[in-house]
C-alpha cells in the first residue's frame, strides 16, 4: 500500500471520528449540564435524544440564511470559513497511538508527525483570533464589533500564559515533535508511578498543567471567559449577525478548539496514550487509543463541568487575571524548571 | 510536485502583495498583508527551513498583525480617499518604476554568483536545534542587544500612552 492511499485513509478515518465527536460532544454538554442544572436535556428526537444533533444540523441547514446589509460581503462570509478551517487543520499533527500495523504495513496512529508539532499548533491558533475578529468587524453591527475586540484582546493575553506553560513540559522532553514527547513520558518512577510530565521530576509540571487549562478556558472563549460572547450584554457577541450554516461553523470551531487543547493537554502534561499503570499496554490497537480518548475525554468533561458550575468573570478582573498572576507564575514555571534541567538533566 | 507548490504560493503573495498597496481600506491591506506571510512562510517550508516557517506565521501573522487589525477596529478607520494624480505622475511613473525594477533585478543578479541556485529542502539549518544554537552561541551578542532594543521600545510605549492620558 503506497504513502498516499494510507495517508488518505487515515485522514478520512480521523475527519470521520473527529465530526462525530464535534456533534455528539454537544450533546453531551446539553445532558451534562442539564443534570448539573436539575433538567433531564434533550430526550424526545431518540432513545435519550440521542438523535438530537441530527436534528439540530438539518434545523440549521434549513435556515434562512440572512445576510446583514454591509460592506464587506467577502470578509462575513471568509470569518466563519476560517473559523472552521484553522481549527481543524490543529488535529493533524495529534498522535493518538503508537505504531501500529495496517495490513502488515507499520504506520503511526497520527496524520503527520511534524518535529516542530507543538510550534505549528502555537501557530495556527495564534491565527484562530482572526476567524472572531473578522466576524465581528464584517457584521457591520455594534454587539458583534465588541465581542470581536474583546477576542482579540483576550486571545493575545492568554496566549503569552499558554505558550510559557507550554515550553517547560517540551525542556523536560528536549522535543518538539508531539510524538516524541509523549514517547519520552513511557516510563514509571519507583516502577508504578508513570513518568508523565505531570507527575515526573525534575520538576512535576502541576503547576504548569494548572496554568495551561485556565489559558486554554481563555483561548477557546468558555465560561468563565466568554466575555466575547457575553449574552446578558452582547446579545451573543461575535456571531450575533450570523445564522443557519454559518452559524453552525463557528459552534464547530469552538468544540473542536475544544477538542484540540484537551489533547495538547493529554499529549504534553497527561503521558498521551500510555496508560496510567504498569502492565496495562497489553491490548495493541484499542488499548492505547482507550487512553487517549479517555484522558481527552475527561478534560472535555471538566471543561462542561466548568460551564455548569462557574459565574463568568468582569472584563477588567479577567485582563488583570492575565498579566498579573497567570502570565508571572507561568514565568516562573518555566524559570524553575528549566533551572532543574539545567542542573539534573 | 514542488514547482506547483512554490508556483501556486508565489502567485497569491505577489497578488497579496499587490493588494497591500491598492486596496483603499486599511483592514484589506492588512488582511492582504497576513495573506502574504502566510504564503511566504509555505516557501519557507519548501526550501527546507521548518522552524522559521511557523515563526513567520506565529510572529508575524498571529501577534503583529492581530495588533495591527486591532488597532484599525479600535480608531474605525475608513477607507482611504484615492488622490487624483497629475498627469505628470502618471506619466512619469511608469518608466521610473520599470528603471527602478530593472536596477533592483540587476543588482541581485551580480551580487549572488549564479551557480548557487535555490533547491528544494535543501535548507537544512531550519530546524529548532539549529536555530536555538546560533542564537545561543554565534549571535548571542546581536540577540542579546536586540531584547534590550525591544524593552526600550516597550517602555517608550508607556511612557508616550502616559503622556496622551494626563
Amino acid at each position: 500500500m503506497n504513502f498516499y492511499l494510507l495517508s488518505a485513509i487515515k485522514a478520512a478515518v480521523v475527519v470521520g471520528v473527529l465530526m462525530l465527536t464535534l456533534l455528539y460532544l454537544q450533546w453531551v454538554e446539553r445532558k451534562v449540564i442539564a443534570r448539573i442544572q436539575v433538567r433531564v436535556g434533550p430526550n424526545r428526537v431518540g432513545r435519550y435524544g440521542l438523535l438530537q444533533p441530527i436534528a439540530d444540523t438539518l434545523k440549521l441547514l434549513l435556515k434562512e440564511d440572512l445576510m446583514p446589509p454591509g460592506p464587506n460581503r467577502f470578509l462575513y462570509l471568509l470569518a466563519p470559513f476560517l473559523a472552521i478551517t484553522l481549527s481543524l487543520i490543529s488535529i493533524s499533527v495529534i498522535p493518538f497511538g503508537p505504531e501500529v500495523k495496517v495490513i502488515g504495513v507499520p504506520t503511526w496512529m497520527q496524520l503527520t508527525d511534524l518535529n516542530i508539532g507543538v510550534v505549528f499548533i502555537l501557530a495556527i491558533s495564534s491565527l484562530n483570533v482572526y476567524g472572531v475578529v473578522l466576524a465581528g468587524w464584517a457584521s457591520n453591527s455594534k454587539y458583534p464589533l465588541l465581542g470581536g475586540l474583546r477576542a482579540s484582546a483576550q486571545m493575545i493575553s492568554y496566549e503569552l500564559p499558554l505558550g510559557l506553560a507550554v515550553a517547560a513540559p517540551l525542556l523536560m522532553s528536549n522535543t518538539l515533535s508531539l510524538r516524541e514527547i509523549v514517547v519520552s513520558q513511557s516510563h514509571y518512577t519507583w516502577g508504578f508511578l508513570p513518568a508523565w510530565n505531570l507527575f515526573r521530576g525534575p520538576f512535576p509540571q502541576v503547576i504548569g498543567f494548572l496554568v495551561f487549562m485556565v489559558a486554554a478556558f481563555a483561548e477557546t472563549n468558555r465560561v468563565p471567559f466568554d466575555l466575547p460572547e457575553a449574552e446578558t450584554e452582547l446579545v451573543a457577541g461575535f456571531h450575533t449577525e450570523y445564522s443557519s450554516m454559518k452559524f453552525a461553523g463557528f459552534f464547530m470551531a469552538e468544540y473542536s478548539n475544544m477538542i484540540t487543547v484537551c489533547s495538547m493537554a493529554t499529549v504534553l502534561f497527561l503521558g498521551g496514550w500510555l496508560p496510567p499503570f504498569p502492565g496495562l499496554d497489553v491490548v495493541p490497537v484499542v488499548g492505547p487509543l482507550f487512553w487517549f480518548l479517555a484522558k481527552t475525554g475527561v478534560l472535555l468533561f471538566v471543561f462542561i463541568w466548568v460551564r455548569g458550575t462557574m459565574p463568568r468573570l468582569r472584563y477588567d478582573q479577567l485582563m488583570r487575571f492575565a498579566w498579573s498572576f497567570m502570565f508571572p507564575v507561568a514565568m516562573a514555571n518555566l524559570m524553575i524548571t528549566g533551572l532543574m534541567v539545567a542542573l539534573v538533566g | 510536485m514542488n514547482a506547483i507548490v512554490f508556483l501556486i504560493f508565489a502567485a497569491v503573495a505577489v497578488i497579496c502583495g499587490i493588494n497591500v498597496v491598492v486596496r483603499t481600506h486599511p483592514i484589506s491591506c492588512a488582511l492582504a498583508l497576513i495573506g502574504t506571510m502566510a504564503s511566504l512562510s509555505v516557501l519557507y517550508l519548501l526550501l527546507g527551513a521548518q522552524f522559521i516557517a511557523a515563526a513567520q506565521v506565529f510572529v508575524y501573522a498571529g501577534a503583529i498583525m492581530v495588533l495591527f487589525v486591532f488597532v484599525i477596529m479600535l480608531l474605525n478607520a475608513g477607507a482611504e480617499q484615492k488622490p487624483h494624480g497629475a498627469w505628470m505622475a502618471r506619466l512619469t511613473g511608469a518608466p521610473l518604476l520599470v528603471a527602478l525594477l530593472g536596477i533592483l533585478g540587476f543588482v541581485i543578479l551580480r551580487a549572488f554568483p549564479r551557480s548557487e541556485m535555490a533547491r528544494f529542502g535543501g535548507f537544512t539549518g531550519g530546524t529548532v536545534e539549529n536555530v536555538g544554537r546560533a542564537i545561543f552561541t554565534t549571535y548571542l551578542l546581536p540577540f542579546e542587544i536586540t531584547s534590550i532594543l525591544v524593552l526600550i521600545a516597550i517602555v517608550g510605549a508607556v511612557v508616550l500612552g502616559y503622556k496622551e492620558m494626563d
